[in-house]
């Protein structure tokens, strides 16, 4: 059977305190978000940059990806082109296969997660250490990451400490995040020494000098590309941008969309392999032409991926990244993952209540809450949605287009749930779970204002 | 045909109507008063230290006491001292062991107190990632507003490799509790020649 959406999210809020500490925890990083965007006058103009500069990119890609691509090489670096994700995958694999290589670091990548990159390693007997801290916790424990920017936000500092117990010795039930980012620290930090190839993913690709920009707060990604022989930067071709000038409006808008943060630690500037360093950088469709073709929906490809539509998303808040199944969780997922594998995924434009704060909060104003009621016409007109979903829209699609039949089905309601409140509160009504409903009014809106207008009259 | 070709075929294909990219006025961008007080308190908020230096002796003597004390310092920067060029040959096994490392800076940015260095600067590209403790040592007249200036002073494709630094690494991936000292410098002090 299909899990959906409601189905995950059912299961993640059983547990009520940790539901509300999740939503607390995220709304408290869009508040900083807010505050480091308030401390900008400019801010709502960098955002009117930073969509321009994204909508003229897309408008000319073919051009800036040749041009890209003709700097990169003569830089040095290799090229190479990913119509999916199987050949991202073969691509990275035969690079390792052809210096027959064991030690891979990788620091966050997306789009590595997008193409299931660790598990297709894993098959042909490769092991990847993912480096960024809550990416190795996650991984520890063979969970994908719930959110893109904060990969483990689902879970609690005691779930950590009992992961580290088990993978690194750690002292069972110490829970101090100073001492568990440590104990990874000096794990990883073998990690990074030994390792012979490093995949990064890439911030931003410059078309105008083949360079690209990896941002970490941790470091992770400059001590395993600055180590390894091999470094394999990996990123979808919606990642370019013009100019070098341009990273100025981005890198600006990144961190503080993110997290609140004025910039990140690190943002590494990669143009050239060092000395004896093979760099090679995989360029990735996975469906994003075929994006850049639908009209409606061709500017989510605008994303910097900050997941500041996650952190303000009321629903994502309450229902955890697991219950989006995808690997780019929340509202830009849901508008996203359609695009890839539309019956699979044909529920995430419904997870949300169209409020539209993701599309308030995004720096490349991304018209998101638009989108995803545009993805359920399109999913609803091509037989995706469930038979009850389709018959309960016709029904009410009847009810509403008839004001007498409306007011009558009002009347009844309103009769019924006075004189017979079981007929809404049990358990087949799926709004009664974990809700009381509310009292019926004596009258309608309708009835109480023809009344009243007659007696002002 | 390649995938490269059937990509920027359909990309042709697909995308848009041309649009020309927007000019970025920069005359409507913020403005600080003081930029090095400016770039101080967002470096403290972002667990950086910053110090204001009018005689290079102080650094100078700093980094003689370091090499006395400490197992394994790193100078990059000839106006301090001998430079440890042997850093370009050491792998990362041994540079792991770096305790401190002095590297120099080309400007600053007081929006954000990042620091941009470039790989000449570094020596050896792992320097101010693997290193314990991070000193960097601007001139305050390199210290400009935002990162629109920075760019425009910067040629960031000069060098194979060059970085913003703005403070020392860290992370929030164990319940969003900030903890400085992730993969790289546990420390950094930023030096602001007058």
């Amino acid at each position: 059977m299909k899990t959906t959406h409601a189905d995950l999210a059912g299961k993640f809020i059983e547990d009520e305190p940790r539901t509300n500490w999740h939503d607390e925890t995220l709304w408290f990083v869009r508040e900083k978000r807010d505050k480091a965007a308030h401390g900008l006058p400019e801010w709502e103009q960098l955002r009117e940059w930073g969509s321009q500069i994204k909508n003229a990119t897309l408008s000319n890609l073919s051009n800036y990806l040749k041009e890209f691509e003709e700097n990169a090489l003569a830089n040095g670096v290799k090229v190479h082109w990913a119509s999916d994700a199987k050949e991202h995958n073969e691509i990275v694999h035969k690079i390792i296969k052809k210096h027959n290589i064991q030690k891979i670091v990788k620091s966050k990548s997306m789009l590595t997660e997008e193409c299931h990159l660790n598990e297709y390693l894993h098959e042909h007997g490769i092991e990847v250490v993912d480096t960024d801290l809550g990416e190795r916790i996650v991984q520890f424990r063979k969970e994908p990451p719930s959110h893109i920017v904060l990969p483990a936000i689902h879970l609690k500092k005691e779930d950590v400490s009992a992961t580290f117990h088990e993978h690194l010795q750690t002292e069972k039930g110490n829970n101090d995040p100073q001492y568990l980012t440590e104990a990874a620290r000096q794990h990883l930090r073998n990690k990074f020494v030994e390792s012979d190839l490093a995949i990064t993913g890439v911030n931003f690709a410059i078309a105008e000098t083949g360079g690209f920009v990896v941002c970490t707060n941790e470091g992770n990604a400059d001590m395993g590309a600055h180590t390894a022989a091999v470094h394999i930067a990996c990123m979808g071709f919606e990642k370019l941008i013009p100019k070098a000038e341009h990273l100025s409006v981005f890198l600006r808008l990144l961190a503080r969309s993110a997290t609140g943060q004025p910039i990140t630690t690190y943002s590494s500037h990669f143009h050239k392999p060092r000395p004896n360093q093979e760099m090679h950088i995989v360029i990735v469709d996975n469906g994003r032409s075929k994006q850049l073709g639908r009209e409606d929906f061709r500017n989510s490809l605008k994303c910097i991926r900050c997941a500041a539509c996650f952190n303000t998303c009321p629903v994502y808040r309450r229902s955890g990244g697991h219950s989006y199944h995808t690997a780019v969780a929340g509202p830009i997922g849901s508008i996203l993952n359609p695009n890839l594998d539309m019956k699979a995924n044909a529920d995430l434009p419904f997870a949300s209540t169209l409020c539209g704060s993701c599309s308030n909060v995004c720096p490349v104003k991304i018209n998101i809450h638009e989108q995803l009621w545009k993805w359920r016409q399109v999913i609803v007109s091509e037989g995706y949605v469930a038979a009850s979903k389709k018959i309960s829209m016709k029904g009410m699609n009847f009810v509403f287009s008839n004001p007498k039949i409306y007011r009558l089905m009002g009347k009844i309601g309103r009769k019924s749930m006075q004189l017979f409140p079981f007929i809404v509160n049990n358990k087949l009504n799926i709004w009664f779970k974990q809700r009381e409903m509310p009292v019926p009014p004596k009258e309608s809106f309708r009835d109480w204002y023809l009344k009243n207008k007659k007696s002002q009259n | 045909m390649s995938a490269r070709d059937n990509i920027l075929k359909t990309i042709a294909m697909n995308q848009p109507e041309f649009l020309e990219i927007p000019v970025i006025d920069t005359s409507v961008v913020i403005q600080y008063d003081d930029v090095y007080t400016q770039f101080k308190t967002v470096l403290q908020g972002i667990g950086g230290k910053t110090e204001l230096i009018s005689d290079i002796a102080v650094i100078q003597e700093q980094l003689a006491a370091d090499k006395k004390n400490l197992s394994f310092v790193v100078n990059t920067i000839p106006a301090l001292g001998d430079v440890d060029e042997q850093v370009a040959f050491l792998a990362a096994a041994e540079l792991e062991r770096v305790v401190k490392a002095y590297v120099k800076g080309t400007l600053g940015v007081a929006e954000n107190g990042a620091v941009w260095v470039y790989e000449s600067q570094m020596i050896n590209r792992l320097v101010p990632f693997i290193c314990q403790h991070l000193v960097l040592v601007i001139e305050k007249e390199n210290l400009v507003d935002t990162l629109h200036q920075a760019y425009q002073k910067l040629d960031v494709s000069k060098e194979g490799f060059g970085a913003f630094i703005a403070g020392p690494s860290k992370t929030a991936d164990i319940e969003q509790s900030l903890v400085i000292g992730a993969h790289g410098a546990r420390s950094a002090v930023i030096y602001v020649l007058e």
